[in-house]
């Protein structure tokens, strides 16, 4: 392919900037292999944490379950010809059938907290959704420790670590998000305040929250760091956490995709892959 | 052009995981892949007993903690019409058998086991599907029993045979059973439980006597146990993974 149509091709698709532009190396290898780990992991614990969830849908707060008040649940009501899925967080009730409390499994309706295509696997099947959660549990635990060796390691905690000039300039850089205005040349080499925010929230406040919640979940646990109930409030409460920090791992995936698109799909992606990402300007 | 064919690769690689992650359902009824996964049990069974030594205790809670109704699930009644006639006469004659590897077989009777001296203790419950509840338990201490029996030395395990008949009728029957190792059967706070809440076990728990192994979660413990048997390796018992909920997928090692 002659030299200008594969430059046509590239700008075409996005994969690189109009105009001069030149490529920084932007992840290394281990940052590049570490992500795309978790983000399997994250895919395999969420769907696995959805098939044990529905083995009981039902959320507590404190030492143990009061069955009567739940402070969420998913449930299904007989109905003459099936069910009715019913979604209660607190006083509010919803009718959610068919995604929520009810729904298909093969064409056949049933009563079940979270659907068949969310959870792992489909059907009904808390001891191969335990096998999977543990699994990915493991790998996702020894794959977070081995980044934040890595990261302290090597002094990248300051590329994370929000200072008082980001937070300074947070209200600038929401308003330059919501107007979709990326950092482009030299301040799209390293990351902004709200992703310094976002992934500093993720790696150091997300991440060991939902193991230390995994964790206080059994019994072995609890007798080796009794510790870790007065931190949570309860082995319910641990739970409740666990689940609420599931779909804040969920949220901020959305909201990582979504940024990833507008902000340049390919060359983003490109340099998750290869590490490459393409800077408008000259080199210097 | 390589940018373009990294990109084209990812792009296989990522449509592979989605496909991956629909094949799941079909992959998780290969045996070897779930063989595969149950591997993580054995790093999960040494990592946790790294940090629990044998004899940490699990969190005992204060009486306004327990729960107004003790959740019963599993089975809620044997209904066997044996186990009817002991219900009914109080279990006067109910024995649990002590045998297998030990120098002294035993065949206890509740009278025997109530007159041994009993811990009572105030523990949570935790389920494999989730829920807790917290219940006040009075028993012998299984490692009393142990001691009274005297394990031989090749003794590994400490199976549970129980009165419950877990097919439905017409099918051949398949009694529950369970089996923990001799490291959690002798902790201070492993029971033959035969009081809940201060009343004898009623028969939703696992009246006369059922198993407490505070560290493990529910379907470890045992309900309706008639017989104790000492092993040195359960792989011939049933389904040979140690336990009826174990043979059908569960891991056995339940502390977590």
């Amino acid at each position: 392919m002659p030299g200008g149509t594969a430059k046509f091709l590239r700008r075409a698709f996005g994969l690189v900037p109009a105009g001069p532009n030149y490529f920084f190396p932007r992840h290394t290898l281990i940052v590049r292999l570490s992500h795309w780990i978790n983000a399997g992991c994250l895919a395999f614990l969420l769907m696995s944490g959805l098939q044990i969830f529905n083995a009981h849908p039902a959320l507590y707060w404190g030492k143990s379950s009061d069955f009567d008040h739940p402070i969420l649940s998913l449930t299904a009501q007989p109905t003459e010809t099936g069910y009715t899925g019913v979604t209660q967080i607190g006083p509010w009730h919803w009718d959610t059938t068919g995604v929520l409390g009810a729904s298909n499994v093969d064409g056949i309706q049933m009563a079940r907290g979270f659907p068949a295509w969310a959870t792992l696997p489909g059907p009904q099947w808390l001891a191969m959704g335990r096998l999977w959660h543990f699994f990915f549990a493991w790998l996702f635990v020894i794959n977070g420790l081995l980044f934040w060796t890595y990261i302290f390691a090597r002094g990248h905690l300051r590329d994370l670590l929000p200072g008082k000039a980001d937070l300074a300039h947070l209200p600038r850089e929401i308003l330059d998000h919501f107007q979709l205005k990326f950092p482009r040349g030299e301040a799209a080499k390293r990351y902004n305040g709200l992703q310094k925010l976002a992934y500093f929230f993720v790696i150091f406040i997300l991440g060991p929250l939902v193991v230390l919640t995994g964790l206080t979940m059994s019994p072995t646990m609890d007798s080796a760091f009794p510790g870790l109930l007065w931190l949570f409030g309860g082995r319910q409460t641990a739970r409740t956490i666990h689940f609420i920090c599931a779909f804040s791992f969920l949220g901020f995936f959305i909201v990582h995709i979504v940024m990833v698109i507008l902000s340049g799909t390919w060359n983003n992606l490109r340099s998750m892959i290869t590490g490459s990402y393409a800077i408008e300007g000259k080199d210097d | 052009m390589t940018e373009n064919r990294r990109g084209f690769l990812t792009k296989v690689g990522a449509g592979a995981t989605a496909f991956m992650l629909s094949g799941c359902t079909s992959l998780s009824q290969q045996k070897w892949l779930a063989d595969l996964l149950a591997k993580v049990e054995v790093l999960t069974r040494h990592a946790q007993r790294l940090f629990a030594r044998p004899d940490t205790l699990a969190p005992e809670f204060s009486k306004r903690d327990i729960a107004p109704v003790f959740r019963a699930n599993g089975t809620l009644d044997p209904a066997t019409p044996d186990y009817a006639s002991h219900a009914a006469n109080g279990f006067r004659d109910w024995r649990i058998e002590v045998g297998g590897l030990v120098e002294h077989p035993l065949s206890l009777s509740m009278a025997q086991l109530r007159a041994m001296p009993s811990r009572t203790q105030i523990t949570r419950h935790d389920c494999v599907e989730g829920w807790s509840c917290i219940g006040e338990w009075t028993g012998t201490q299984l490692g009393l029993v142990l001691a009274a029996a005297k394990p031989k030395a090749e003794a590994r395990y400490v199976v549970f045979y129980c009165a419950d008949n877990m097919t439905s009728a017409g099918d051949a029957p398949r009694f529950y059973y369970e089996s923990l190792d001799l490291l959690e059967a002798v902790h201070p706070q492993t029971l033959l439980a035969y009081q809940l809440n201060g009343q004898a076990l009623p028969i939703e728990h696992g009246a006369p006597v059922r198993l407490r192994a505070e560290r493990q979660l529910g379907y470890k413990m045992a309900k309706y146990i008639n017989r104790i048997e000492l092993m040195d390796d359960f792989s011939r018992l049933n389904g040979g993974r140690g336990g009826y909920w174990e043979d059908q997928g569960y891991s056995w090692y339940g502390g977590i």
